[in-house]
């Protein structure tokens, strides 16, 4: 399959991702990877029922 | 012994898959989980963040996390973390890359005298696990807050069996204070764990099918994912053999992008006229490929 027709066939998911990656861009100047690591380095009571 | 290794790759690949996102042994021994900054980012499937073993982060418990913070009122980074997975893969993080799928393939394998090919109301049941998405993992994380403005993961909370197995059980295990903490919610996760490991061996991935969250946002991706089936029409002649073969019970000569593959080859393996493939490796020419 040619570039041209790869791209072609794969739009919508191209368009995805690059939406994808603006939104992990903006997530990470807001500080949210902060919060998932706070959350996910500390054991959470709520996922192992005690919480 | 190669033969048998090469029919059961994708269980040889999601154990595989599963140690080493899982590899910190300590963890296991000692009751503690892994404190690296690999847990920033996110894994693709459904891996406890508090599973001894994980070196990432679950999507869920992660997008729950940053809806239920006071600061924040949407998640972009791990909304973006789905869509990238969701848009290179769609469900074949199902099929290979989730212990909890994983968990469930292998429950399925224990025979039963009478398998179930879906649940009755299946029409209908599939439906919930994006009810559950919309209450569980966000509207209840949003809303329902406490007297400083924090919510707190509900679906991980009152729902997830993969909390409960990869999470509780291993540090109930391990650290004796853990293990007097627990009370009546550890009950009733445990009751829904249980009841989701005695359906595993009758019906093919019951949670998948109709509780995950997780799945529900991976389905919205199948047609539109770069990894995605086409059928090639000019060999199929819908003898009906790759539904057969599919454990979801898809027709996938007629729809081989539905939302409920998880990408498993079943069916690609199944057919005699290899009218099935990857959208990727089919010659365009040759075809004028269905694709819904
Ligand atoms: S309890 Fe379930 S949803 Fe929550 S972090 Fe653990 S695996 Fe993810
Ligand atoms: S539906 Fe959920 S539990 Fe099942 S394999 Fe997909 S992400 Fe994992
Ligand atoms: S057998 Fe085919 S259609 Fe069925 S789940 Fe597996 S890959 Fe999807």
């Amino acid at each position: 399959m040619s570039m041209k027709n790869f791209i072609k066939s794969n739009l919508p998911a191209i368009a995805v991702v690059l939406l994808a990656v603006v939104f992990m861009a903006v997530g990470a100047w807001r500080g949210e990877i902060a919060v998932v690591l706070k959350k996910a380095v500390n054991i959470c009571l709520e996922c192992i029922g005690i919480g | 012994m190669l033969k048998k290794l090469k029919e059961n790759g994708r269980t040889v690949f999601q154990l595989l898959y599963t140690a080493v996102t899982n590899g910190y042994i300590y963890g296991f021994f000692g009751g503690k989980i892994f404190k690296g900054k690999t847990k920033g980012f996110c894994v693709p499937g459904l891996n406890c963040y508090s599973c001894p073993g994980a070196l990432g982060s679950c999507p869920l418990g992660s997008f729950q996390a940053v809806l239920s913070d006071r600061k924040f009122k949407f998640a972009f980074y791990v909304a973006g973390i789905l869509m990238f997975f969701g848009a290179v893969f769609g469900r074949f993080v199902c099929g290979w890359l989730c212990p909890f799928g994983l968990v469930q393939d292998l429950l399925y394998k224990i025979p039963f005298p009478k398998k179930l090919r879906k649940l009755p109301g299946d029409k209908w049941l599939k439906y919930l696990k994006y009810v559950i998405f919309a209450v569980f993992v966000v509207l209840l994380p949003l809303t329902v807050l406490d007297i400083i403005g924090q919510g707190s993961p509900w679906f991980c909370k009152y729902i997830c069996p993969s909390g409960t197995l990869f999470g509780a059980l291993p540090l109930f295990a391990a650290d004796e204070g853990i293990r007097g903490a627990a009370g009546g919610l550890f009950g009733w996760k445990t009751a829904v764990l249980v009841f989701l490991v005695l359906l595993s061996v009758v019906v093919y991935r019951p949670f998948c099918r109709y509780l995950c969250p997780l799945g529900a946002v991976y389905s919205v991706f199948n047609p539109i994912a770069f990894y995605r089936y086409k059928v090639d029409a000019d060999k199929c002649t819908k003898c009906g053999k790759c539904q057969k073969a599919c454990k979801m019970d898809i027709k996938v000569y007629e729809k081989p992008n539905d939302p409920e593959c998880i990408r498993c080859g079943d069916c690609v393996k199944a057919c005699p006229y290899g009218a099935i493939c990857p959208s990727v490796k089919l010659k365009k020419k040759k075809s004028e490929e269905k694709q819904k």
